[in-house]
């Protein structure tokens, strides 16, 4: 089983299946426990545009868009803490995201703010979704790291590396595609621009400062 | 310690602090705001902001992980007697705060594209100079503008025929694109004035009045209010998804502008407003308006 539901709170614990995700819709809190590593920008080029093998297993796993700070404690036997991390921008790894779910197995993909088909036509066709983190929240994150187990392609850099941690109840986590395919923000944005439009209407009748 | 050093100092150690605290007038307004809020999925994103901001001062690390490229708006008084030290001492303190807080490496020197990994590089930190004539006192504002809100902002010149009905569509549907990423609530920085530049200079000078003020111009302050009351109504909420408010205040900083030309730009800050405003008086006594509790 691995979802538990813990003081309220719906706790996704790793290995995770698409059947465990059946249930779970755009717009629900949850939090994840188990193995979580960070993976951007050219982590993405490299699994998905050079086919090179992904040298943390993610399937069934967790993945977050985020450059963190990290502290060296031991490097050379590698132990690390986790000083700060928070999401970055997800969009930015749309492109790749379809190839990346297919091929490394992910099943929750973590960010900041919303994305496309390409992701979401990957949650429907693979069992997976995405979720994001409320930004900003650097601390609140970090403390839910318990342990960095292993950091992967250094060569890229902090931010770049792939860190892989073990996490407890990290979250709040909101749904923003599920695995049918539903896309929380691309919904809202319709919402958003009918009012947008009525609210640019009922100021314009009101500043007609130039006559 | 010579007067350069000890004013490096205070710099250094005001930036820490404000990469771990909230001013005083965003934390009061966070709080009304996450009162007016009666989502479930609202109250949790409030809570766990204000859980963050505790623990960032109770384990004194910064409160978001992107602290920025430090950004000063400076007035200072032509009779201040650091005024000549002053651009290169506030490069001297980011330094040092990069180090002691810490802050992140956010430097990229451009066309070389290489991090210089002290957090400062050519004309960064960005200081803005207001010269203050018959004045001895040096008064700052420091800000650290993260990447994802007050870095990309927008400007533009309208035709007059747009009027401010064009200004108003022109912030509106950033709202939904640049705002609903930014990490609302935002406070709203509009500039109108002469042409791109100057607007866009006056969106960022926006941002450094208090929340809760108004321009004195009685229709500029009644634009204020209408954007804010708008913004809201799109229901953006925190974080952009979903609620009552996802504005902490508009703040529009003007000029006179040519017949023909309506300079408008938009700059926000987002929920993580981390402004900080203190003053020197010549023999560098200080008094903190921003944060209170701040002792040297
Ligand atoms: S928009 Fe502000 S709170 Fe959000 S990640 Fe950027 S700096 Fe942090």
């Amino acid at each position: 089983m691995s979802v538990e539901i813990r003081d309220g709170k719906k706790i996704l614990v790793t290995p995770i299946s698409a059947e465990d995700l059946k249930d779970i819709k755009i717009g629900d809190i949850v939090y994840l426990s188990g193995s979580l590593t960070t993976c951007r920008d050219v982590a993405h080029r490299r699994v998905v545009e050079e086919g090179r093998e992904i040298p943390v297993d993610v399937r069934n796993n967790a993945i977050l868009h985020a450059g963190p700070i990290i502290r060296p404690i031991d490097p050379d036997n590698g132990k690390f803490e986790m000083v700060s991390v928070g999401p970055t921008t997800s969009m930015r790894m749309e492109k790749f995201e379809y190839d990346f779910v297919k091929i490394t197995g992910v099943r929750v993909i973590i960010g900041k703010g919303g994305m496309k088909e390409n992701t979401s036509n990957a949650c429907k066709d693979f069992g997976a979704i995405h979720c994001v983190i409320p930004a900003g929240n650097a601390v609140v994150a970090a403390v839910c790291v318990e342990e960095i187990v292993k950091a992967e392609w250094r060569d890229l850099g902090m931010p770049e590396t792939l860190w892989n941690c073990r996490v407890k109840e990290f979250g709040p986590l909101i749904v923003s595609i599920d695995s049918q395919g539903r896309n929380y923000f691309e919904e809202k944005k319709i919402e958003y621009n009918k009012r947008k439009d009525e609210q640019v209407a009922k100021i314009s009748e009101q500043v007609k400062f130039i006559k | 310690m010579t007067q350069v050093e000890k004013m490096t100092d205070m710099i250094a150690k005001f930036v820490g602090h404000t990469a771990k605290k909230l001013p005083d007038d965003v934390i009061a307004k966070l709080q009304e705001l996450r009162a007016k809020e009666d989502s479930p999925m609202a109250k949790v994103i409030y809570d766990t902001m204000f859980r963050n901001q505790e623990l960032a001062v109770k384990l004194d690390r910064p409160s978001c992980q992107d602290t920025g490229v430090l950004q000063f708006w400076v007035k200072c008084g032509t009779k201040f007697p650091l005024i000549d030290d002053l651009e290169a001492l506030l490069k001297e303190a980011v330094i040092k705060a990069t180090f002691e807080t810490p802050l992140r490496h956010n430097s990229v020197e451009t066309f070389d594209e290489y991090n210089t990994g002290k957090n400062v590089g050519k004309g960064t930190p960005t200081v803005f100079w207001d010269i203050v004539p018959h004045s001895d006192k040096c008064e700052i504002y420091t800000y650290m503008a993260g990447g994802g809100c007050t870095l990309p902002g927008y400007a533009m010149v309208l035709m007059p025929g747009e009027g401010y009905e064009g200004v108003t569509k022109f912030v509106l549907d950033r709202m939904t694109t640049y705002g609903l990423n930014a990490c609302p609530p935002l406070l709203v920085g509009v500039g109108v004035a002469t042409s791109v530049e100057t607007a866009a200079l006056l969106s960022k000078k926006a941002l450094m009045r208090p929340i809760g003020s108004h321009n004195p111009n009685e229709r500029a302050a009644k634009m204020e209010k209408l954007l804010e009351d708008g913004i809201n109504a799109i229901g953006l909420g925190p974080q952009g998804m979903g609620g009552n408010y996802a504005v902490m205040g508009v703040n529009i900083e003007n000029t006179a502008r040519h017949p023909s030309a309506i300079g408008v730009a938009v700059n926000v800050g987002c929920w993580s407003h981390r402004r900080g405003h203190i003053i020197f008086d010549k023999d560098l006594n200080c008094e903190v308006l921003s944060h209170s509790g701040v002792k040297f």
